[in-house]
């Protein structure tokens, strides 16, 4: 069991998160946050293994990992 | 479940105001770790530059003083002799280091000062909105080489790691990226070091970051970390260049 939390305001739509997770189950919302960007949201949670790519690539550490 | 993976306590809770898909971000990030790992926060002085990561002081939690363009090895070194129980680490872009303040960082290393330096290659002026750095490649196009740096003129690209690896005062100088998670993995390594040498009092330490300025390369940030790939690794190879082995 692993898990994910994407903080959607600290988030700036960069797409690196995405380009990382080896399970592809990153995407752009569609949904924009205060700052204007689309923030990245998972789909799929039940395939994430908590490798923590997404994470450790995010420059703005707006993602946070729990296994 | 437990958190595996999340803001580092050296960090403060201010959200970066760099650019979406810039380094600077991830390399505080990394700093931040190292630090939090040896437990040395509370003793940690940092020296922020002018460039983008000016602002570093508000991201840092622990003391951050920032220095004249291109003067943080300096400041550094009056910090570490003055109060040498102090971990003291520069945060430097290479218009800082590698232009404004080549004399700075080159004396600093050739006097074995004990301090660590994080310098942030990424072959441009990213605050002043993309000038020419020292450190641009070849044929490179910015607000200062619209047709693209040629050497003729604007001379070839500087190697820092490599130049300053041929003082004897640099003890640990490595060059690492952040494009995927294993340069990041990587990356967190060679910083440990770094503190590491300054922690057993070993003398200089440097870690060069390869970084992205998306902004003023005009990519995308996915497409500049593959730039970074294509371009800048080949004429910049990672890797360490000096470490206290070597030294010893
Ligand atoms: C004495 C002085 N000269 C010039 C400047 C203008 N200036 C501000 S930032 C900068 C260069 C920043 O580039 P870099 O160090 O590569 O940092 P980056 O923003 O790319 O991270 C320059 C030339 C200044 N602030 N002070
Ligand atoms: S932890 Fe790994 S598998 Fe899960 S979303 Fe992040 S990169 Fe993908
Ligand atoms: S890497 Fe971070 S900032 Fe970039 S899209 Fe993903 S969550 Fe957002
Ligand atoms: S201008 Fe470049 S270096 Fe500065 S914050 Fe933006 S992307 Fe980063
Ligand atoms: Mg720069």
């Amino acid at each position: 069991m692993a898990k994910i939390i994407i903080d959607e305001e600290r988030c700036k739509g960069c797409e690196l998160c995405i380009t990382a997770c080896p399970k592809h189950i990153l995407v752009m919302s569609e949904q924009f946050n205060k700052k204007g960007y689309h923030p990245a949201k998972q789909i799929k949670p039940e395939e994430c293994t908590g490798c923590a790519f997404c994470a450790m690539i995010c420059p703005d550490i707006s993602i946070e990992v729990f296994k | 479940m437990k958190k595996v993976f999340g803001r580092p306590e050296s960090l403060t809770d201010v959200p970066f105001t760099y650019c979406p898909g810039c380094h600077h971000g991830t390399a505080h990030r990394l700093v931040a770790e190292v630090l939090d790992e040896f437990g040395i926060r509370e003793k940690t002085i940092g020296i922020c530059p002018v460039g983008c990561s000016v602002f570093a002081y508000l991201f840092f939690n622990c003391d951050v003083i920032c220095a004249a363009h291109g003067r943080a090895p300096a400041i550094a070194t009056g910090i570490k002799r003055s109060k040498p129980d102090s971990i003291v680490f520069t945060y430097q872009g290479d218009g800082d280091l590698a232009s404004i303040g080549t004399a700075e960082i080159v004396h600093a290393a050739n006097r074995g000062e004990n301090i660590t330096v994080i310098f942030i290659n990424n072959a441009i002026y990213g605050m002043t909105g993309g000038q020419m750095a020292p450190t641009t490649l070849v044929g490179q196009v910015t607000q200062t080489s619209p047709y693209g740096r040629d050497p003729k003129t604007m001379g070839y690209p500087i190697k820092m790691s490599e130049m300053l690896s041929t003082i004897k005062g640099a003890t640990y100088i490595s060059r690492v990226a952040l494009t995927k998670p294993a340069y990041i993995v990587k990356a967190k390594k060679a910083i440990k070091k770094a503190f590491q040498v300054q922690l057993d009092g070993k003398g200089f330490s440097m870690v060069e970051i390869l970084s992205t300025c998306p902004t003023n390369w005009g990519l995308s940030p996915v497409e500049a970390s593959k730039w970074l790939e294509e371009n800048m690794i080949p004429y910049y190879p990672l890797g360490e260049f000096r470490t206290p082995e070597e030294v010893a």
